[in-house]
């Protein structure tokens, strides 16, 4: 018997060391990244163009937002984060740093019936602060503004908020858990309006121009199409990374991976 | 031999032993995480505050960190679910035990079990594509996603735990108690509701609770009907966010006393589902009892 229990625990403790090797580094070629749901689609097909030119190698991604995935780093948990932010002084106090990879434009969409195409910065910031309540006062129809809007937490609602200057004074009417529901539930109301991220967008919702601008790839990267972030790696500055995971971080920051990261409807910072 | 048959009888007894502790284990570990995990915030904040707080704002650069919009919620939602769902559900206990012939019976447990079987997330789908732009039609109201939404859904939801345990405990009516009613000149209706229904009212009690226990407790699709909008319930067309779903939609992207508050919340759930259980308990024995 009590061979036996020596026998379960040398095995248990083995499988211990094993998972600590696959999540550490040290020799192993798999690459683990935490973070940002935003950054789903670019860190898929990134990470598929590099287990295509490297074989062997594998890139993981594990979709628990900025706010986790800037944890999981600091903690050892990944070898790399991803933000949809960028980090907050106390994050970088910890010796964070952050190395941008792409802007995401924010897209502002409405139901394809409301006839307003056009709405500045401003007019936006008052709109989602209940100041302008309804859309006659923008040359829409007459119709109660519907205030669609993310959950407390979320990297595009941070954006969002960041960038337009209404942190916590937003009046939404519903906060939903993902892009998907936003845009359903636009395509749902002809008097609703919501942020989603540029890529994500579909037929089904309207977008409208910012200032005159349409969101695309050119206006984002000059930076004439305002309501921007954008995505970064989190590492550690005094912890080396793992050979293989410095070889994906090179790889993502060369130009070799801009057609890709331009493909999964971002634009590419370098 | 036979010390071998006892050697044998003494280590399948030690499995099943550990199976049942490995199950106790996972109840002890997650009531004591709970506990642990969700009594710091609470400290921290308030308790009075916590729970009686109106206002809930965890990102806010000034946050507030009150429930008492969220308890509200849980419990007018599942009330409001009651009120709709523990009528039908009664009734359609009592045609599908006492009245239905067994052909339209056997088709209508079909149903009631298949509608046990759909997931949540298909009554939230449902009810975020359907249910929540007609109620928008019919009430003409801005939008529809609302307590009123999240009330229908979860009525639905807790239906066939309504019908199948009510039906249970009406079918264990002893015939004698039916056949007396019946042989003294009672009509069969008047059979069924004051003696079928009396005789059995601790099973439907019961059933009642099980709903309430169901209601309260769901999460996904209520999340997909309600706007989340931590305001105080104080219209059926406004928009709502439950318990549930506090902890649900905040959770993933949470850190320090917001994800700290998210697990008092779960804290305070844990407790309600407890006392439901309690309630349910009693209920059973009692109908057990006679």
């Amino acid at each position: 018997m009590k061979k036996l229990i020596s026998a379960g625990l040398a095995t248990v403790m083995l499988m211990f060391a094993l998972a600590g090797c696959s999540s550490g580094g040290g020799g192993s070629k798999v690459i683990t990244t935490d973070g940002s749901t935003s950054m789903e689609t670019v860190i898929g097909s990134l990470g598929e163009a590099f287990e295509e030119a490297n074989s062997g190698y594998s890139v993981s991604y594990n979709p628990t937002g900025s706010g986790s995935g800037i944890t999981a780093v600091s903690e050892g948990r990944c070898d790399i984060g991803l933000s949809s932010r960028l980090l907050k002084a106390e994050e970088e106090e910890q010796g964070l740093v952050g190395t941008t990879v792409a802007y995401d434009g924010i897209a502002m969409i409405v139901n394809p019936e409301n006839p307003v195409t056009d709405l500045d910065l401003e007019t936006i910031a008052k709109i989602y602060t209940g100041e302008i309540t309804n859309w006659s006062e923008v040359g829409g129809n007459d119709g109660e503004i519907v205030l669609i809007g993310r959950e407390a937490g979320s990297g595009t609602r941070d954006g969002f908020e960041s960038i337009t200057g209404t942190e916590d004074v937003c009046q939404y009417r519903q906060m939903l858990t993902s892009t998907g529901d936003v845009i359903t539930t636009v395509s749902q109301n002809p008097n609703a309006i919501g942020y989603a991220s540029l890529a994500s967008v579909s037929d089904k919702i309207k977008v409208l121009t910012v200032g005159g601008v349409m969101p695309s790839e050119e206006t984002i990267a000059d930076g004439s199409y305002v309501v921007q972030r954008p995505f970064i790696m989190v590492t550690k500055e005094d912890t080396k990374l793992s050979d293989a995971a410095q070889k994906f971080f090179d790889y993502v920051i060369s130009g070799d991976a801009a057609d890709i990261i331009t493909a999964a409807g971002v634009v590419p910072a370098n | 031999m036979k010390n071998r048959k006892r050697l044998v009888e003494n280590i399948v007894h030690g499995i099943f032993l550990i199976m049942g502790l490995i199950t106790v284990g996972f109840v002890l570990i997650i009531t004591v995480y709970l506990v642990v995990s969700g009594i710091p915030a609470i400290r921290e904040i308030g308790l009075i505050e916590f729970l009686f707080g109106k206002t809930w704002a965890s990102t806010a650069a000034e946050p507030s960190y009150g429930i008492l919009p969220f308890i509200l919620t849980s419990i007018y939602g599942t009330a409001g679910a009651i009120v709709v769902g523990v009528p039908i559900g009664f009734l359609a206990a009592v045609y599908l035990a006492k009245l239905a012939r067994p052909s339209v019976k056997k088709v209508m447990r079909g149903a009631v079990s298949l509608l046990a079987g759909i997931p949540s997330v298909v009554y939230g789908l449902v009810g975020m594509l359907v249910l929540v732009p007609g109620i928008r039609k019919v009430f003409d109201i801005p939008d529809g996603a609302s307590l009123l939404a999240a009330i229908i859904v979860l009525a639905i939801m807790i239906l066939p735990s309504i019908i199948n345990v009510s039906m249970t405990a009406l079918e264990a009516v002893p015939k004698e108690y039916e056949d007396a009613s019946l042989a003294l000149g009672a009509t069969p209706v008047e059979t069924y509701f004051r003696v079928s229904v009396p005789a059995a009212r601790s099973g439907i009690a019961a059933a009642v609770v099980l709903g309430v226990g169901r209601a309260i407790g769901e999460a996904m699709a209520v999340m997909m009907v309600s706007g989340n909008a931590p305001n105080m319930p104080s219209s059926l067309f406004q928009s709502v966010q439950f318990l549930t779903t506090a902890v649900a939609s905040e959770m993933a992207y949470s850190g320090g006393l917001q994800r700290q508050a998210l697990f008092s919340i779960a804290l305070v759930l844990f407790l309600f589902i407890m006392l439901t259980g309690a309630v349910l308990n009693f209920f059973l024995k009692r109908s057990r009892e006679g």
